[in-house]
């Protein structure tokens, strides 16, 4: 009974078993509501005595703050009080977001409101709030600051330069953060080469555009002195803990809830100050304060993201074979490093990223990361990974070219073997178990890679330029405390879940890990439900709230499934152990020759039925009365878990992407596109599918529309959603999915993320497929994003 | 961001709008679908005292046939615009052009009065109604004017409605047997503004020869843009790809594009060229015969 | 002049009356007015599509309307329209492929599709990517949501045969 449960000994990869979730597509419990139209987002819930908050923003991207005249504003009908950066300090404390093993980085001290400079525009200066948001606009409309512009440090690539503007004169420079991974002869290498190819890359800076914008809800209670704040997050305990530190409370005394989220992509895992404002504001004036953005807001507001030029080179020797990479990497952070996850993490993940897929000797990267009088970044869905993947790639494309190489046979001479592990990568990243080979091997089994080669020729016949673009990636998921916590911030790598029985025999998770529309509730429910022995339908799961979850890290970097997953599996076969003791006591048997199923006690060789779960929770809980004193009845199991062995679980893949780029407008047309990734066990391909889909999508959205534009002032351009272009559906193409399975053994369920795959490889795919298009007319293109005039002008016609 | 605070009346005929008119003055804003003015209110770049609902006025409404003169009225919606037997048959580049715009729950709100009215240089009726040479019935309380749809338009979101006036319908000469209209666009996304557009307008005759050329582009200017030059180039002659040629090589002088977030104004010029010989193309010989 | 109006339309067959600001628009009057919190802002100017509700039948940006000017009109949300049973097949789909993640979208893509069941029954897939092509979605690939669409026309067609 008490053996260590292995995946073959709980049915891991058997899906005949009556109640075998894992690896079933089985459907998300809380669809419905969302398709009804029933779900509680931040901006649904009622409270009573709610003011609502809104916002000056600096309209200037440097500015001294000379006076804030707030009278008018004041007596403006419904306005109820106003705020400034001084009003707010009094209660709340400024952050820094620097990390300790990010040697050297730097940044300064961020109050919720600026108490003498403006530093981007778009900064949250004054606070109004009203008895309705348009009243509150109505104030901010009536406030009158005067201003002195100053100088902006806008172009990262003069950030160091003597005359540069240093946006934080007590820092002496604009530097945040620089590191250089050196590994094997890179001169040597370069030297000896065959061929050595080299191109700048520059992908755009863009932002996260959740549908449902930033929202907040904030209340403090004076009798009971704490703080209960809804809140749109990704990582509710982490959020409590920032509240309770800069508002000066213990953290039990504050309370996040977040119900249902709409999209986070990271974007929802950062700590901004208006956010911190009104949870201040709320501290002063004893009430509930709302503050939802709008989307202009959002636009300057939301952390952007992506804002990298890399000039890089590859050699090659002969056979094709990658001899190293040579990498310069620069990015313009905004004026702050973005608390506490910092600003200097893309950055960092550029220089570990690059050249992932491939087994290669000499290396160098080295990352510059400046501060800037635009909209801070920080992390985004699948940070560094796109920048990472799109140079790698197309470097390796560029290198084919040079050699005469069919790209294919490029990646197939030097991708890592699939027996090469454990293995470590140039810049020091561990490997666990990946599969290159056999991802490719199936991607070429999904795509029809001879027709598509024939029906390119023949439309090149036609005047029709078609392309076909690959790009490998590699990904890091389930992140130990290696990411964050050694840095020192109170970022939980670890996650915990409560799994309890009913006296109904149902069963209640609560996780650590939360639910923006991944899936997470379905694959808990599907996860317990599997490890306890009930129907899915007998299962609830509850989270995103601090009070009732166990402590846990929220969900991001491709943690929820496999981190959170695996504390519920470990709790649920101890509770199922648990409800067997009882059971065994019952019915005077030996617990370990029953088993549950399908929320039956049953003998476990002949599955006969001996005892619905129902009847057990009956007796344990109304008529414990006639069980044996001494017997422990508790069902209820907590456990926690958190990786040990590696600091972060990779996951690999493979895109491939087709396309048709009409060389008199620029445009491109997406046809098709294919990922074949492996995220370790697939817990729900279903859900696994679309999430990767949606993630291809949010890659071919950067690769191709989204661009944050500023003008020579530094004032965002692109401030609407008819200027900012996302993705929408008439233009997106089908895309397949497929699947290799490589569980990391750090745990029992194996899962390892798969959220941030198809962002990841997309943009490097659609690059490729461009740049095949365009190869016959001698045209190329490594701006991002691809956009008419650029590939217009790549091909001289502009 | 919420609406400025404003007031709202109806107005159920034209004399209320005179008569609010004549109470609010300049702060007063005429609204039919909405679908622009509303969206612009939201960045509270303009706080006009009262807007004036005109949706429930009869006489602005309806599509008939007069003569060899189709009359659309200003609250005519795209949706009904893109449906409407009657539009499909006596002006079919005004049906063509209405999958182009913005979305369903938009062109199902939205007014080619209002359209007009906005006069967006990237919109696609604007350019429309000068191709087809259509009349602007403007109505006051003085009565009504009719203005060439080519003199409407006069800069970048102006028009020649004076304070007092509003669009009441447009009037379109009724497509002949020989009358050929295209519209084609280049956009990031479907139901994007165009990065450039171009609504065409011709008659063939039964000896192949074009007369009365109309090539108005759109999203290239201030507004929709008559291409005088380029029109000139195709009048008489025989529609062949000389033809065109002469066209797109005389467009270089009718248009001068500024540049916007999509790129420089050579970009633009370069796409009006190639949209010039995609709308041309249609109705080659070849071209039609195969259609 | 009036800044506030008294209105009395019909809200998913129910009539209510209510004082409306003048510069309160449709979704604004749903959520903080009568409740409905089905229907969302994602934008407030027109773009994003999560307002799209039924007004006399037709769907339309909820934030592009004066709700001022809705006396005596007809308007159904996502509430509504489940309560009618009249899309239950096409919201089982939803559910059954996933088309939904976080779910901010989807009441206003569940009301853009149901026009698409409605008028235009033989459309094909991308003819259903173009007439949802103004409700963004960020977290799928939109590929689900067209799969949902797509099967349930195809269901409706085998069912009327």
């Amino acid at each position: 009974m008490n053996d260590m449960p292995t995946p073959a000994s709980i049915g891991l990869s058997r899906e005949d078993l009556p109640n075998s979730y894992i690896g079933r597509s089985v459907p998300r419990p809380n669809v419905p509501k969302l398709v009804q139209g029933r779900a509680t987002y931040t901006d649904d819930v009622a409270v009573p005595r709610l003011v609502h908050a809104a916002f000056l923003r600096s309209p200037h991207a440097h500015a001294r703050i000379v006076a804030i005249d707030t009278a008018a504003a004041a007596k403006v009908p419904g306005v109820v009080r106003v705020f400034t950066g001084a009003d707010l300090a009094k209660v709340c404390d400024p952050w820094v977001a620097t990390l300790e093993h990010l040697k050297g980085m730097k940044s300064a001290p961020q109050y919720p409101l600026p108490l003498e400079r403006a530093t981007w525009q778009g900064e949250p200066v004054v606070a109004v709030v009203a008895d309705s948001r348009a009243a509150a606009e109505d104030g901010v409309a009536a406030l009158a600051v005067e201003w002195e512009p100053l100088a902006a440090q806008l172009d990262m690539e003069t950030a160091l330069d003597p005359g540069a503007v240093v946006i934080h004169p007590a820092l002496g420079d604009n530097l945040v953060f620089t590191r250089t991974a050196e590994k094997g002869d890179v001169a040597a290498a370069f030297a000896s080469a065959h061929k050595v190819v080299e191109a700048t890359f520059v992908t755009g800076r863009h932002t996260g555009v959740t549908l449902e914008a930033r929202s907040i809800l904030a209340d403090y209670n004076r009798a009971e002195g704490t703080l209960t704040v809804h809140h749109s997050t990704q990582a509710p305990h982490m959020m409590q803990g920032v509240f309770a530190k800069q508002l000066r409370m213990e953290e039990g005394a504050v309370r996040v809830i977040c119900k249902d989220v709409g999209g986070s992509f990271g974007i929802k895992v950062h700590v901004y100050p208006d956010e911190v404002a009104v949870a201040a504001m709320a501290r002063i004036m004893g009430r509930p304060v709302k503050f939802v953005a709008d989307r202009f807001e959002s636009f300057v507001s939301d952390i952007h993201a992506r804002d990298h030029r890399i000039k890089g080179r590859i050699a090659v020797d002969a056979e094709g074979k990658i001899l190293g990479f040579d990498i310069d990497d620069r990015t313009g952070i905004g004026p702050y490093s973005v608390y506490p996850r910092t600003s200097a993490i893309e950055g960092n993940q550029v220089v570990n990223l690059c050249g992932g897929p491939y087994d290669f000797a000499n290396y160098r990267c080295t990352t510059t990361v400046v501060f800037q009088n635009k909209t801070p970044t920080c992390q985004y869905r699948a940070v560094g990974h796109p920048i990472a993947t799109a140079v790698t790639e197309g470097l390796v494309d560029l290198a084919a070219e040079a050699l005469g190489m069919d790209p294919i046979e490029i990646r197939r001479r030097n991708l890592i073997r699939d027996d090469a592990y454990p293995y470590t990568s140039p810049p020091g990243m561990r490997f666990e178990g990946l599969s290159h080979h056999a991802a490719l091997a199936k991607l070429l089994e999904m795509v029809p890679v001879e027709r598509i080669r024939a029906d390119q020729a023949e439309q090149r016949r036609r005047g029709v330029h078609r392309g076909l673009g690959f790009a490998s990636f590699i990904e890091l998921t389930n992140p130990s405390p290696f990411m964050y916590g050694i840095g020192g911030a109170r970022i939980s790598a670890q996650d915990g879940a409560t799994v309890r029985m009913d006296p109904d025999g149902s069963v209640v998770v609560l996780s650590g890990v939360t639910e923006q529309g991944q899936g997470t509730d379905g694959i808990l429910r599907q996860i317990v439900a599997h490890g306890v022995g009930v129907p899915v339908e007998r299962v609830k799961v509850i989270t995103g709230d601090t009070q009732t979850t166990p402590y846990g890290g929220g969900t991001w970097a491709c943690r929820g499934a496999g981190i959170g997953g695996e504390a519920a599996l470990q709790s649920a076969i101890a509770l199922k152990q648990q409800i067997l003791q009882v059971a065994g006591t019952m019915l005077q048997a030996a617990p370990g020759s029953l088993d549950i199923v399908m929320g039956e006690v049953v003998e476990r060789e002949t599955g006969r039925a001996r005892m619905p779960l129902g009847e057990l929770g009956r007796i344990v809980y109304f008529r414990g009365d006639t069980l044996p004193k001494d017997l422990a009845r508790e069902l209820v199991q907590t456990r926690h878990f958190i990786t040990k062995e590696y600091p972060f679980a990779f996951t690999n893949g493979i895109q491939a992407s087709w396309v048709e780029v009409d060389v008199e407008t620029g445009i491109v047309k997406l046809l098709e596109h294919w990922c074949v990734e492996d995220c370790g066990r697939v817990i729900n391909p279903l859900l696994v599918d679309e999430q990767v889909r949606g993630g291809i999508v949010q890659g071919l959205g950067g690769a191709l529309y989204e661009h944050c534009v500023y003008d020579e002032q530094g004032n965002l351009l692109t401030t609407t959603m008819a200027d900012y272009l996302v993705p929408m559906s008439a233009e997106m193409p089908e895309m397949h999915v497929g699947h290799v399975e490589t569980p990391t053994n750090e745990s029992l369920l194996g899962a390892k993320g798969a959220g941030e795959a198809g962002t990841a490889g997309a943009p490097a795919a659609l690059m490729n497929a461009i740049n095949d298009a365009l190869r016959p007319l001698g045209a190329r293109v490594t701006e991002q994003p691809f956009t008419p005039a650029r590939i217009l002008a790549a091909l001289g016609r502009i | 961001m919420k609406w400025p605070a404003f007031a709202y009346e109806r107005a159920s005929t034209l004399q209320d709008v005179w008569r609010l008119r004549a109470e609010h003055g300049e702060g007063a804003r005429l609204v039919a679908g909405g679908q622009t003015l509303l969206a612009t209110l939201a960045f509270r770049l303009s706080e006009p005292s009262v807007l004036v609902d005109i949706t429930r006025i009869e006489a602005l409404r309806g599509v008939t046939v007069q003569g060899s003169t189709l009359r659309i009225g200003a609250l005519t919606r795209h949706a009904e615009l893109g449906r409407d037997p009657l539009v499909a048959r006596h002006a079919p580049l005004l049906a063509e052009a209405v999958p182009y715009i913005a979305h369903p729950a938009i062109r199902n709100r939205g007014t080619i009065g209002g359209s007009l009215a906005y006069a967006d240089p990237a919109a696609e009726l604007p350019a429309c109604v000068v191709a087809l040479d259509a009349t602007l019935v403007l109505a006051s309380p003085a009565g009504e004017r009719r203005v060439a749809a080519r003199e409407f338009f006069t800069g970048l979101l102006e028009t020649a409605l004076k304070p007092d006036e509003l669009i009441a319908a447009v009037e379109v000469p009724a497509a002949t047997p020989a009358s050929r209209s295209a519209i084609v666009e280049v956009a990031r996304r479907s139901g994007d503004y165009a990065m450039a557009g171009l609504a065409a307008s011709l008659s063939l005759g039964a000896d192949g020869r074009v007369s009365a050329p109309r090539l108005v582009y759109f999203g290239v200017g201030n507004g929709p843009v008559l291409a005088a030059g380029a029109s000139a180039a195709l009048e008489g002659k025989a529609l062949d790809a000389g033809a065109i040629a002469a066209a797109q090589a005389a467009l270089a002088r009718d248009i001068d594009p500024p540049s916007d977030l999509h790129g420089p104004p050579e970009m633009k010029r370069h796409l009006a060229r190639v949209l010039t010989a995609r709308a041309l193309s249609r109705f080659l010989p070849a071209a039609e015969a195969a259609s | 002049m009036s800044t506030r109006h008294d209105i009395t339309l019909t809200v998913n067959g129910e009539r209510v009356t209510r004082l409306v600001e003048a510069r309160r628009h449709l979704i604004d009057f749903l959520r903080l007015d009568l409740g409905l919190t089905g229907s969302h802002a994602g934008c407030e100017h027109g773009v994003c599509g999560a307002c799209t509700v039924r007004v006399d039948g037709e769907i339309v940006r909820g934030c592009l309307v004066l709700a001022a000017s809705l006396d005596g009109a007809e308007v159904t949300t996502i509430e509504g329209l489940s309560d009618s049973g009249e899309v239950a097949d096409l919201q089982d789909a939803f559910v059954a492929r996933n088309a939904a993640q976080c779910g901010f979208c989807t009441p206003g893509m569940v009301m853009a599709a149901a026009d698409i069941l409605r008028h235009h029954p033989d459309a094909t897939r991308a003819e259903i990517r173009e007439h949802l092509s103004g409700n963004y979605c960020r977290c799928t690939g939109y590929q689900a949501i067209v799969d949902a669409v797509e099967s349930t026309l195809t269901a409706r067609k085998e069912g009327v045969r």
